[in-house]
């Protein structure tokens, strides 16, 4: 079981190094994203150090949905996906499998990102480091949600439209602790709270999302 | 031949949208026997064969393994069958030795380099080791995914349309592929539009739609 697991993790990782533009999309949308805002908004460093948890964290919840429309769309397309149904092995796994690989390649790059956009903004360092915390945490249930979403949007015209506006509502509650966990940190309030309760999200997640992509797997090969 | 039943279909009926394709279909098959699923365009032949392999489910009816029906004894069913659908199934940006090491890892069996190697080349594929599935033609590339049934090993075989794309040496090979499986204990179920020469080989036809005159179609 494990077996299976790593295999489709590493299935993916290799498929993500031989095509690096896809990858590189996705972190370049987020630096440009993050980028756009002090040149919006103004140089002044106490509204930037105000807004950048909010816009750091929006940046990365959009910047996962770009690549999110992939994660299923190319296996279904080209019959892996339906071969790897096929597998013995319980689709759930292969819905989580896909859902860690998504997060190991697009979530990990964009919290080593992090620290240098949080200078740009003027962030002290203490609060840098919850800002990494949060994402750490975060970027998983960004994934794992992802994953029910681009299951259920699979062969649908229109998918990528559809699969945002399904998804960001579900979303909201890892905005929320993120952002409110840097934001305590930044105010001199402790961020753990808020940490604590963006974890609490991400176990939730990560028991129920698995399952419901599988099902929605199932549903949309047919 | 033998008389145990290893795949039997009961009362099985499949609809697409609103049109009823087929109902009421019953068949059972044992080891050694090759089911050839006849019929014309859009009479249901890719639909059966998505529900053989469980990848979708049936109005009404029931597909048994030994017995069991194939939800209830999936893991043991999904080990002992291998489908070949309309598309596929390999990764462009991978080596066909990639693609056939990676299925393998995924459907649970380890497939050294050599066994690879030896069932690349006994499909014409020795110049394509190291090029990306990418460049292969879709004939190649039907090849790798037929390299991939032999190394599998499995009971049934489930195969949709597997000559689409195929060159005359291409069609032979399949044809040597399916006598060996049949003979050496295996089943399969299999459509095509092409004719197969498979003397010596148990084939059991089965309609699926009404039956097809020459003029139509």
């Amino acid at each position: 079981m494990l077996h299976f697991l790593l295999t489709v993790i590493r299935r993916d990782l290799l498929l993500a190094a031989r095509r690096k533009g896809d990858w590189l999309t996705s972190q370049f949308f987020f630096v440009m994203v993050v980028s756009m805002f002090p040149l919006g908004i103004g140089p002044e460093p106490e509204m930037l150090r105000r807004v950048a948890p909010g816009v750091m964290w929006v940046a990365a919840l959009l910047a996962s949905l770009l690549s999110l429309s992939r994660l299923f769309a190319e296996d279904y397309r080209d019959g892996s996906l339906e071969q790897m149904l096929l597998s013995p092995e319980p689709p759930v796994l292969l819905a989580l499998g896909k859902a860690l690989a998504h997060w190991l390649i697009y979530g990990i790059p964009l919290l080593l990102i992090a620290p240098v956009l949080g200078l740009q903004f003027g962030l002290p360092a203490d609060v840098i480091g919850v800002l990494m915390l949060s994402l750490l945490i975060g970027t998983p249930v960004l994934s794992l949600l992802g994953g029910v979403g681009a299951a259920l949007t699979l062969g649908l015209r229109g998918g990528g439209v559809l699969l945002t506006l399904l998804i960001l509502p579900l979303y909201v509650p890892a905005l929320i602790f993120g952002a409110g966990a840097v934001d305590s940190a930044l105010s001199g309030l402790g961020p753990e709270a808020n940490l604590s309760l963006l974890a609490a999200f991400e176990v939730l997640t990560l028991m129920v999302a698995p399952w419901v992509a599988a099902a929605a797997l199932k549903i949309s090969i047919e | 031949m033998s008389d145990t039943p290893y795949l039997s279909v009961h009362e099985l009926a499949c609809a697409r949208g609103e049109r009823t394709l087929f109902s009421a279909m019953n068949f059972q098959l044992g080891t050694g026997q090759l089911l050839l699923v006849l019929g014309g365009n859009g009479r249901g032949k890719t639909s059966l064969l998505r529900l053989l392999c469980g990848l979708a489910q049936p109005l009404a009816g029931e597909v048994r393994w030994r017995g069991q029906a194939i939800g209830a004894a999936r893991e043991e069913y999904h080990r002992s069958m291998a489908y070949i659908g309309h598309v596929n199934g390999i990764k462009d940006d991978l080596t066909p030795m990639e693609n056939l090491r990676l299925s393998a890892a995924l459907a649970g069996r380890n497939l050294d380099e050599a066994t690879a190697t030896q069932s690349l080349i006994k499909l014409g594929l020795e110049r394509c080791l190291d090029l990306p599935a990418r460049v292969l033609s879709f004939g190649q590339r039907r090849r790798v995914t037929l390299a991939g049934l032999m190394t599998a090993g499995a009971l049934l075989w489930i195969l949709d349309e597997p000559l689409t794309g195929l060159d005359i040496h291409g069609v032979a090979l399949v044809e040597g592929l399916l006598r060996d499986q049949v003979t050496g204990g295996g089943m399969v179920v299999m459509t095509t539009h092409q004719p197969l020469s498979l003397d010596g080989v148990a084939t059991v036809p089965l309609q699926v739609g009404p039956l097809l005159q020459p003029d139509e179609d």
